[in-house]
């Protein structure tokens, strides 16, 4: 095996990830950061400019409160986020996030995104928290300011972070290699904030050839932000609530636009509208059932139910709302502009973000006027930052949060120098990419705060220690280089496995047992027991994953990064014993919604060092009255 | 294949040490061939179609070809991408072609100010973000009562 060299860099602020929340603390701390003479580091796998979820640019920004114009309250978001989640969430950090995320938002529009304005100046509306954008270069104008704030000398690319440095209950930095050259990073720092993304392809997606790629998710976000904050000994909130998109079949292409802005309907193949047939079956899921909007998951199970009673394909009635739109125009003329606009947004929704729809409508030939197109339940993802709520259980803020929520500073997880915002911190679902932005802005300010108030040592690591963990990291490349040369054929060695291997069983087992797509998002405790006897097995043989080259030791560990995400939710299905979300999973041994025993968050936590893992309910407090008086106990 | 390199177009970036596509690519698909100068995409079933290295190689040497497990064969997406707008020419499967042109960004490349502009004189204390309230067009931020 080649050598690798150890670099050594010391900093006071470390920031984990390049993505939106990432970009948003540096864009903060480095202002705080000045003010105090501190160093502010950022580290990211992946080139700042076009890495995380938003890479490929976003057709909308999802969260804009529009307080200035005093178009919603911050009432209104925590409701909404509130009951979308069946009543699960913490209501401090999203009134947190909802009273900055405007201020994120009006920043990219003078950082220079593309915001759309109707004729009296003000934003468009896609719906009542959605703006509509010309989004191709969200991402590159955001990490612009980034890196402007924090310096091109203080970002590492293309390193690939593997897990945390622990000060005794102290999180003093991260480790991680170069996927470049031959260098080994050890990043000591007084404190560390945690934006690595959520997780995908800890599920079997549903295609299987080249197209495992075209996930809903972006398969270059793999779960190392659970990793990290689990092998930190956090406590980590709702990591049963994992994310179901539905989404134009195949592709995954958006259908916001088309609900929203065209007000499409979608129905069964036979043409029956399941929003409305199935409405009795929402009683069942009183009070979230009863709200408007309906609970995105209850969307989702009502379709899913006509899936499984043999009512597919389901279809987006795109001709249907498209002569609606038209027979509303007074004249030809008219008619023939608003046909042109229509298109013209329909397809630019595709090619911001999801250039793989476009490709498909035109490998179909489909006119979205001449005939609908299908849609589907995708897989189940990780993404505490959108629809789902996965991720750290962090402080509140001082002002918002009741005792229980807090421990001195936003942001920061139960482990003392440890911070955590975007897909990385949990029970704070709907911030999506600007509250995202807003919550790693007010992370980055509080990790700060935190710096100049407890003054942090940085670690005493001994070379020995560095050598154990530079050798525990490069062990795939070290076995594969001893062993490959045992057999004619190096995938197939009795020695070692290979990380696509590897994904293939994780993926294997989490479909089957804990409810993936082949077991219609069901499952039950004799289905997760067996999982996790079979998790058990995976986990004995991380310890054989085999790296044939550096490319191949970054798949080694995400595949790590994603195995701790998978147990750390099958543990926490398996301990909630009711269903809450059904159309994100149902537990056939538990169908029904539990209030009076489960209306409460689960949390876990791993012991790093004995790899225990303990569960326990944390209470949901309520602190703003619910609107629909759907959700206040 | 998703993505895939023309070979006659592909000219190694001209031997940089790091070649655009290598650069950009969130996965780390896209790899030098060294012997041949050329790029390729070594895992494509891993694959975004994120268009990223198609947008940043400045010989246009690669394209997209729909994934081939779902997708219907005949049909491109193909971008030019300036630097405010994108103009995308979109080729059905039956011979049909569509272009569209987006604006991309509003400010020159480089330039974004971390401030935007706003003002702003917070404490470190308190909940109050460095360009805030001037960024929110608040007076304060919002406070529970
Ligand atoms: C398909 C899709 C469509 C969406 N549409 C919208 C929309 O229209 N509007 C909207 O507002 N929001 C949308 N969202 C949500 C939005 O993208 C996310 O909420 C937001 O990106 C979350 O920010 P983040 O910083 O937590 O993660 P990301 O932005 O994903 O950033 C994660 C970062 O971590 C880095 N990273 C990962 N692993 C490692 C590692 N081991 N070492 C080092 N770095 C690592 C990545 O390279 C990346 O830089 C969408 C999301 C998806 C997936
Ligand atoms: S960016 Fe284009 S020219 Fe450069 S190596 Fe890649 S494919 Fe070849
Ligand atoms: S399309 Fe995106 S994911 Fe695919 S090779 Fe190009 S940059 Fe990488």
């Amino acid at each position: 095996m080649q050598d690798f060299k150890t670099t050594v860099v010391e900093t006071d602020l470390l920031i984990l990830g390049g993505g939106m929340a990432a970009c948003g603390a540096a864009v903060e701390a480095a202002h705080w950061a000045k003010q105090n003479g501190l160093k502010v580091t950022m580290v990211d796998k992946a080139a700042v400019d076009r890495s995380g979820a938003v890479a490929m640019g976003l057709s909308a920004i999802n969260q804009y409160v529009g307080l200035k114009d005093g178009q919603n309250t911050i009432e209104d978001y925590v409701d909404y986020v509130r009951n979308d989640l069946m009543g699960v969430t913490r209501e401090d950090l999203v009134a947190n996030i909802a009273r900055h995320v405007d201020s994120s938002v009006h920043l990219f529009e003078k950082w220079g995104l593309p915001i759309w304005k109707d004729e009296n100046g003000g934003y468009v509306h896609e719906g009542r928290w959605q703006l509509m954008i010309n989004g191709e270069s969200y991402k590159v104008v955001v990490a612009e300011a980034a890196k402007n704030a924090i310096g091109p000398e203080n970002i590492y690319e293309r390193v690939f972070i593997t897990g945390p440095l622990m000060d005794g209950d102290r999180c003093a930095g991260a480790y991680g290699f170069s996927v470049r050259e031959n260098t080994f990073y050890v990043f000591k720092s007084k404190a560390t904030l945690v934006a690595m993304g959520g997780a995908v392809h800890v599920f079997k997606p549903r295609s299987s050839g080249e197209g495992q790629g075209r996930a809903w998710y972006p398969p270059w976000n793999a779960g190392a932000s659970a990793y990290f904050t689990l092998k930190a000994g956090a406590e980590m909130t709702c990591q049963e609530v994992r994310f179901i998109p539905v989404r134009f079949k195949d592709a995954y292409g958006p259908v916001g636009a088309w609900f929203l802005l065209f007000k499409s309907r979608a129905t069964s193949a036979l043409g029956g509208e399941y929003m409305q047939e199935r409405r009795p079956e929402l009683d069942n899921w009183v009070p979230y059932g009863h709200v408007k909007p309906v609970p995105a998951n209850l969307r989702n199970y009502l379709m899913m139910l006509d899936v499984m009673e043999g009512k597919g394909p389901i279809y987006m009635r795109t001709e249907e709302a498209i002569k609606k739109l038209a027979e509303a125009a007074p004249d030809e003329k008219t008619y023939k502009k608003k046909m042109k606009e229509l298109e013209s947004e329909a397809w630019e929704d595709f090619l911001d973000m999801t250039i793989s729809q476009a490709i498909l409508w035109a490998g179909t030939n489909t006119a979205p006027e001449e005939k609908s197109s299908e849609i589907a339940a995708a897989e189940p993802y990780f993404i505490g930052s959108h629809s789902g709520a996965s991720g750290a259980w962090v402080s509140g803020p001082e002002d918002l949060a009741p005792p229980e929520y807090f421990w001195g500073y936003e942001g920061m997880s139960t482990v003392k120098g440890l911070f955590c915002a975007g897909d990385a911190s949990g029970a704070s679902s709907h911030k999506f990419s600007s509250g995202s932005h807003a919550e790693g802005r007010i992370a980055g300010k509080a990790a700060i705060r935190y710096i100049v108030k407890e003054s942090p040592a940085l670690l005493a690591i001994s070379d020995e220690n560095v050598e154990s963990l530079k050798a525990e990291t490069y062990r795939p490349l070290a076995l594969f280089a001893e062993q490959s040369a045992a057999t004619t054929q190096k995938d197939v060695n009795p020695a070692y496995i290979r990380p696509k291997m590897f994904m293939l069983r994780l993926q294997k087992i989490m479909d089957e047992y804990a409810g993936g797509v082949t077991a219609q998002f069901t499952t039950s405790k004799p289905m997760l027991d067996k999982g996790l006897e079979l998790l058990a097995f995976l986990k004995e043989d991380a310890e054989k994953l085999g790296a044939e080259d550096l490319h191949e030791l970054m798949r080694c560990w995400e595949n790590v990064h994603r195995m701790y995400q998978a147990e750390a939710h099958v543990r926490t299905v398996l301990f909630r014993e009711e269903t809450r979300w059904p159309g994100y999973y149902f537990r056939a041994d538990y169908p029904k919604m539990d209030e009076e025993n489960w209306h409460c968050f689960v949390n876990c936590r791993l012991d790093p060092t004995t790899e225990a893992w303990e569960m326990t309910k944390r209470p949901i407090l309520h602190l703003f009255r619910s609107a629909t008086q759907a959700a206040g106990n | 294949m998703p993505s895939f390199v023309n070979p006659e177009k592909c000219d190694g970036c001209k031997a940089l040490d790091k070649t655009a596509c290598q650069h950009i690519c969130p996965n780390d698909l896209m790899v030098l061939d060294k012997d041949a100068m050329k790029a390729y995409n070594r895992e494509p079933e891993m694959c975004w179609e994120c268009y990223n290295c198609v947008k940043i190689c400045p010989t246009q040497a690669i394209d997209v070809r729909g994934y081939a497990d779902f997708v219907p064969m005949g049909a491109s997406v193909v971008p030019m991408r300036s630097t405010d707008a994108i103009m995308w020419t979109v080729k059905f499967r039956n011979g049909q072609i569509k272009r569209f042109k987006f604006p991309i960004r509003t400010t020159p490349e480089g330039q974004a100010q971390p401030a935007g502009g706003f003002a702003g004189a917070p404490d470190l204390d308190g909940p109050t973000l460095f360009t805030e309230p001037d960024s929110l067009g608040l007076n304060a931020v919002w406070m529970k009562r």
